[in-house]
């Protein structure tokens, strides 16, 4: 079919919207690009382990043991990816509750950007449960583990996929040229954004709740009864850290599609953030101050473990913050990238000491990923980035809504 | 007791969701403990299992009938102090040999069975769940392999099958399939005299006549009275439990306990903060120009 002819044909003719998917499913530009050429193989190889993970358990695959039963799977992908989706629900707090309207020209990519967080890690649970065609039944009610935190997440995130779908959803009946269906969805924006906050803040700490029963296995420097707010409130930083990241690698990769106005722009929305970043982390560094005051575990900081916390806690708490404060003081948008990269460092590393490092610790043989384990991983980033771009090109996330749009 | 859900029979949809979560929290306050069935509508009281290691002398009858019940390998490493064998995905049950001060001990490990079990908690499909007979039983059809009931145990016991493509979650189940037929479980029947099968409340009380009658042969407490808020399996020992292989550091309140707070406030943020957002939304638009609504 020839371009003049479906774009014609878009506007009433409903068979063809199939002829237009059909069409943008094809790839754009090149195919030999650097990312094209590391990320293909690396996908095509997680493919060939998930087979094997499906044939011969997970066993097969992983350095999972009775005593460590949760790896890097869970400690990265889910516990770590969902710290970092947190950007969409604190920037459609800030857009849509707060009516910072300054910050409005990057809701559509972070709203994708976690709504694919959500799909793919949460998702790459899948590849973790032993008995994954079970994965229905909390929901279907056979049974309803109420008395579960897990329960409590995994409705969370089922719904909150859906949040964010609808809180999406106008970008996509814009790419597909369909008002009607678009006027009504973004009718329930709203409604989506409410309802997802709320999700947000009882799953972030969900899943720090998730380790409260794991009283006597996590180091006592990180086992505390306020991990789900210290997790609920280190989203917060991980999120809009993560927004900044990606919103600069976007920026560059996906120039051409940036409008004159929102380029201008990104200068200020970057020293925004890193003020809001360095507010929260001063918060979360003062709760962890009393979290490890009232634990009274002084003795145990001159030890490795206690070493190690140190690290994380001045090294990629306190050290960010600072370069926060500055940034945002000197407006410098590199301090602000070098800033927004720490804080993500630190809190891979504070996740995964709970999850993982301090998870058993004291345990005579430890977890370590096997190479396996860490190429499923990738080959679970990279797709969702290949989704990204996919979308990115085709939809107007980055680039302005069409003309009729704005005249709704 | 006012609230008192059967959860089993409760049928929901999506719209009593938030209810169901509201009631996680409400049973978690006022349900008298996990997975405890209705006190008032029957007497079945727990079933418990009293181990002695005065008596026991390591013969591990009761290893290779669990074995034979359970159709797994028959053991057959040998028993050596220092070393731990461990329970796994074919052995529910083992005795392990320790020197101590009182000499050579043997001691069995296995499920717990906790009054309040962690596992059956944390299981969001109940398929880790806690019988009104007492064990805490595995229920294939329900459960999606999560694993979180073995992060939660305390005492490490479910087991999971790694290299299946099926995997099943292996733990003592107390003969389960046993008990309601008026058997006693395979292991206390080849056993006889160290390890005794009965209600909880008559195995509590015969621990104490032992301890009371004989003070010099014991050591004086009883694990599983308290710990974790109160276990099946209840044990007796010459020596300090500590020498034993016993976790003597875990709390003596129940492990659901450290998650009932969080799930307290689910319902509270589900019902105050939409209202509360809303609010701040409708207060700080009216500070800016009129833009284009809900975009």
């Amino acid at each position: 079919m020839s371009n003049p002819a479906y774009v014609v044909a878009k506007e009433n003719d409903n068979r063809s919207i199939w002829r237009f998917i059909f069409n943008e499913l094809k790839p754009k530009g090149k195919w030999l690009t650097p990312f094209n050429i590391i990320s293909i193989p690396i996908i095509l190889l997680g493919l060939a382990l998930i087979v094997i993970r499906f044939w011969k358990g997970i066993g097969s695959i992983t350095n999972l043991t009775q005593e460590i039963p949760w790896g890097l799977w869970i400690g990265f992908d889910v516990v770590t990816g969902v710290a970092f989706a947190g950007g969409a629900y604190v920037l459609t707090f800030m857009v849509y509750i707060l009516n910072l309207k300054k910050y409005h020209s990057i809701v559509r990519i972070t709203v994708l950007n976690g709504f694919l967080a959500y799909v793919f890690y949460a998702g790459a649970l899948l590849l973790d449960l032993g008995r994954p065609w079970n994965v229905v039944n909390p929901i279907i009610g056979n049974n309803f583990g109420t008395s579960s935190v897990l329960f409590l997440v995994a409705w969370h995130f089922m719904l909150y996929m859906i949040a964010e779908l609808i809180e999406f959803s106008p970008t996509i009946a814009e790419w597909l040229g369909a008002r009607r269906a678009r006027k009504i969805l973004s009718g329930m924006t709203i409604g989506a954004v409410i309802f997802g906050i709320t999700l947000s803040t009882l799953h972030q700490s969900g899943l720090g709740a998730l380790y409260l029963m794991a009283k006597d296995k996590i180091h006592p420097l990180w086992y505390s009864e306020f991990i789900p707010v210290l997790f609920l409130v280190s989203s917060i930083f991980a999120g809009l850290s993560m927004v900044i990241f990606e919103g600069s690698i976007s920026h560059k990769v996906f120039f051409s599609k940036i409008s004159e106005k929102n380029h201008k722009a990104q200068k200020g929305i970057l020293t925004g953030l890193s003020k809001i970043c360095a507010g929260a982390m001063f918060a979360y560094f003062f709760l962890q101050l009393l979290v490890f005051i009232h634990g009274k575990h002084w003795d145990l900081l001159n030890s490795p473990m206690g070493y190690w916390f140190l690290v994380e806690m001045f090294g990629f708490v306190l050290l960010p913050m600072l370069l926060f404060v500055y940034s945002y003081r000197k407006s410098n948008i590199l301090m602000v990238r070098v800033a927004a990269i720490l804080t993500m460092l630190g809190i891979i590393i504070n996740r995964l000491n709970v999850t993982v490092i301090g998870f058993r610790w004291d345990a005579p043989v430890h977890y370590f990923p096997s190479w396996m384990e860490i190429v499923v991983t990738l080959a679970v980033i990279f797709t969702e980035i290949w989704i990204f771009r996919w979308i990115i090109n085709r939809m107007p996330v980055l680039n302005d809504p069409p003309s009729w749009a704005k005249e709704d | 007791m006012i609230i008192n859900l059967n959860i089993k029979t409760m049928s929901l949809d999506r719209r009593n969701f938030i209810k169901t979560i509201g009631f996680a929290g409400l049973t978690l306050a006022v349900g008298k403990g996990f997975g405890s069935p209705n006190p008032n509508e029957d007497d079945t009281e727990f079933h418990a299992m009293l181990f002695d290691s005065t008596i026991c002398i390591g013969c591990r009858s009761c290893e290779n009938a669990c074995a034979k019940a359970h159709d797994f390998p028959e053991p057959d490493d040998e028993l050596k102090a220092g070393v731990i064998r461990k329970t796994n995905e074919t052995r529910r049950g083992v005795i392990n040999k320790y020197d101590t001060s009182k000499g050579e001990l043997f001691v069995r490990n296995q499920c717990m069975h906790c009054n309040e079990p962690a596992c059956a908690a944390a299981c969001l499909t109940q398929a880790m769940y806690k019988t009104r007979e007492g064990p805490v039983i595995w229920r294939e059809d329900k459960c999606m392999g999560c694993r979180y009931c073995m992060v939660s145990c305390p005492f490490d016991v479910p087991k999971f099958e790694y290299h299946s493509a099926n995997p099943k979650i292996q733990k003592c189940d107390m003969c389960y399939d046993r008990i309601i037929k008026g058997e006693i479980p395979a292991c206390a029947e080849a056993c006889g005299d160290a390890l005794i099968f009965g209600t909880r409340r008559e195995l509590l009380a015969e621990a104490h006549k032992r301890i009371a009658e004989n003070p010099k042969d014991y050591n004086g407490k009883i694990y599983g009275e308290d710990v974790a808020g109160g276990t099946g399996l209840l044990y007796l020992a010459s020596a300090d439990f500590d020498e034993l292989g016993f976790n003597t550091k875990l709390q003596n309140s129940s492990y659901p306990e450290l998650s009932k707070g969080f799930l307290f406030s689910v319902p509270s943020i589900f019902v105050l903060l939409p209202p509360l957002l809303l609010g701040i939304r409708e207060a700080t638009k009216n500070n800016l120009p009129k833009e284009e609504e809900n975009e």
